[in-house]
């Protein structure tokens, strides 16, 4: 048997809608487990990637921690796919890019009604919030986009068994929606 | 000893301390972490969960017009999209006048609870059970869905295909699995059709035989780990829920319930349109998620549990026979013990997902789904309250529509948020019982994310926030009509509404 290979998933500024289109596979999932391993992911409990061949990520950026896993997944994946609309174009999330940050926090956490203790929350633990959400090619090369929100199993399944056979990905009819 | 440790929330001097962090915490929906801040002599002086990300939905949909709010405000969360769907469409409801047709009230309620099977299910098979069936600190490289299909091929293989049943039925009411479109503005906007009702009457009966062996899974873990399952994380608390007129269980629609830890009826079916008289929200400065409370009791002590666990307990009755059954069951074992324990969750999430089982197949034999009145639409209102028991809880939608159509107010209390002390309680409860003074392990650290999975968080809907529900005074005359209104606005100033 060949060495199985070895997928990376994580969510960034998404929904994990995504993550469970992946699942939508349903049955599918069994059979793919033969083919591959799971590092990071909402699925196990490995908490950072290691070497892969395959990495993909839903979700935009929006904060700067998922700058830093985002850099994490681009250098130990071979190949690293964008998922959905949000890791493509930023995605519902990017709606705020047009309002200004600070003023949203300070009505937020600070002067709406019905709030006991006011104040915006700034503990160190807490990563900063990016002015603006920006997809994943901004940040880093991307190999692969798979656009959607979410696409369905059915793509997910072809990309995979495709990528994972040693063929060009293609997606035929049916298979690429944008809703 | 036990002084020191009665309230972890906040060390007295954390410059000193050792910090360990549980990043991101996993197999759960969403972003957030753990942090523990530990002494020289490894006691537990600080234990947090954070919610680190900070999202916009009720800032920027402000201006979309209204029937855009169903679709739109789902994307909150990929795992349950319907429940944001349908409390929106609840509360999009008041703003257009409607009276639902019965079908289109049928529709909507398979659509639910074909989600709540669905997350139910991913919930316990793909994302717990792990935990459960090889043990807390099990080899970290099995403890997954992976591990679970080698080991347990049967029982994983009936996890997948439950989702897969929920799934479908999702798709059949809404159109997509995830992110569908069927639910509108007073109505729906496609019936179920006879083949598409026998599609899914093909594998009903397997799907609730499946159901009832995994309540049969989850009662058979917590006696056989009896005194873990009791004590483990579990602490007193309040309960907040919906219920139907007659006390029944339902996640479709009734009146809010509370109740204090001994029992107590704090209110009881409260009409949800009211819900900012009841419930307050409280900021700490080290989470993004707000920590809401019942008003009556303060921030302190008026916080409260949401879910599975608080809905099963609280109810009167399930209205569905097998469910009910194991209702009673749950409730009497070992003298009520597991109705308040943190791991109880499991096992009366099980119940319910028996309960969405049998009332799947009891709406696909009702002729109504296949009716043709899909929409019904009356006089046009300012504003609009959707609630509704989402797979985790109480989920609370308050919309304002100005004479445009577009949305100038938003407001959401997600399920996962009433949780929010709940959760930090449980998972100091955990560092008390099982990280104070010893060693950590990659294992003792997973039982702070076992505390937090027994509430199925939905870390993702928790970080909607962003955007205000203005403060409005009504003064209304005796016969209740309108006098005047006056508003808060962001700066605090009192004016008029326009």
């Amino acid at each position: 048997m060949n060495k199985k290979l070895r997928i990376a998933t994580t969510s960034l500024a998404g929904c994990f809608g995504c993550h469970m289109s992946f699942l939508d596979i349903d049955e599918r999932l069994l059979a793919l487990l033969d083919l591959v391993e799971f590092d990071r992911s909402p699925i196990t409990d490995i908490k950072h990637c290691g070497p892969c061949d395959i990495g993909i990520i839903e979700g935009g950026i929006c904060n700067v921690e998922n700058v830093h896993v985002l850099h994490e997944f681009r250098k130990n994946c071979k190949i690293l796919i964008a998922i959905g609309s949000c890791a493509i174009t930023g995605g519902l999330p990017a709606q705020r890019n047009h309002l200004d940050l600070g003023s949203c926090l300070t009505e937020v956490y600070l002067t709406e009604p019905g709030l006991a203790h006011g104040h915006i929350p700034n503990d160190p633990e807490l990563p900063l919030p990016l002015d603006k959400v920006h997809p994943l090619h901004e940040v880093v090369k991307i190999d692969y986009f798979i656009p959607g929100c979410p696409p369905s199993g059915d793509a997910i399944w072809k990309f995979l068994t495709d990528l994972i056979a040693g063929k060009t990905p293609e997606l035929g009819h049916g298979l690429i929606n944008y809703d | 000893m036990t002084e020191k440790l009665d309230n972890l929330e906040t060390a007295a001097h954390p410059e000193n301390l050792r910090r360990v962090a549980i990043e991101p915490v996993s197999r759960v929906e969403g972003h957030g972490k753990v942090t523990l801040l530990l002494d020289e002599n490894d006691h537990v002086r600080q234990v947090r969960l954070h919610i680190v990300e900070f999202r916009g939905f009720e800032k920027f949909i402000q201006g979309r017009p209204y029937w855009e709010a169903p679709v739109m405000v789902q994307r909150l969360c990929g795992i349950c999209p319907v429940s944001h769907h349908i409390a929106a469409s609840k509360a999009m409801d008041m703003i257009v006048g409607a009276t639902l047709t019965p079908t289109a009230e049928k529709v909507r309620r398979l659509m639910h609870y074909g989600q709540i099977l669905q997350s139910h299910a991913l919930h316990f098979f793909h994302l717990c059970s792990p935990d459960l069936l090889f043990g807390f600190d099990s080899d970290v490289a099995k403890r997954n869905i992976v591990g679970v299909v080698a080991a347990y091929p049967e029982i994983a293989k009936q996890g997948v295909l439950l989702r897969k049943y929920g799934q479908e039925v999702i798709r059949v009411t809404a159109g997509k699995r995830v992110h569908g479109t069927g639910s509108i503005p007073g109505g729906v906007n496609k019936n179920v059709s006879a083949e598409e009702r026998d599609y899914l009457l093909k594998d009903i009966g397997q799907v609730v035989e499946w159901s009832r062996a995994a309540v049969g899974i989850a009662r058979q873990l917590f006696e056989q780990n009896l005194d873990l399952y009791n004590n483990f994380g579990t602490f007193k608390t309040h309960t907040l829920n919906l219920v139907r007129a007659d006390g029944a269980l339902d996640l479709y629609h009734g009146g809010l319930r509370a109740r204090d830890m001994d029992g107590n009826t704090l209110f009881d079916h409260y009409d949800y349109r009211h819900y900012w008289d009841v419930i307050f929200e409280d900021v700490k400065p080290w989470s993004y998620m707000k920590f809401p409370f019942l008003r009556s009791l303060g921030p302190e002590t008026g916080w409260y549990r949401v879910g599975p666990l608080s809905r099963v307990t609280q109810c009167d009755f399930i209205p569905t026979p097998l469910a009910e059954e194991q209702r009673k069951a749950f409730v009497a074992f070992n003298g009520g013990s597991a109705t308040g324990a943190t791991l109880g969750f499991h096992w009366a999430r099980m119940i319910e997902m028996l309960h969405a089982a049998e009332l799947i197949q009891q709406l696909l034999h009702d002729p109504d789904l296949q009716g043709n009145d899909l929409v019904n639409i009356g006089k046009r209102q300012a504003r609009g309250v959707g609630v509704i028991e989402a797979p985790r809880g109480t989920l609370i939608h308050h919309y304002k529509v100005d004479d445009n159509d577009q949305i100038v107010r938003c407001n959401l209390i997600v399920s996962t948020t009433h949780n929010n002390q709940a959760m930090n309680e449980a998972i100091r409860q955990v560092a008390r019982q099982y990280i104070d003074g010893r060693k950590l392990t990659e294992g003792l650290l997973n039982h702070i994310e076992v505390a937090i999975r027994a509430f199925d968080p939905c870390l993702s809907c928790a970080t909607h926030a962003l955007g205000k529900m203005p403060l409005e005074v009504e003064l209304l005359d005796v016969s209740g009509g309108r006098v005047d209104t006056l508003q808060r606005s962001s700066d605090g100033a009192f004016c008029s509404p326009d």
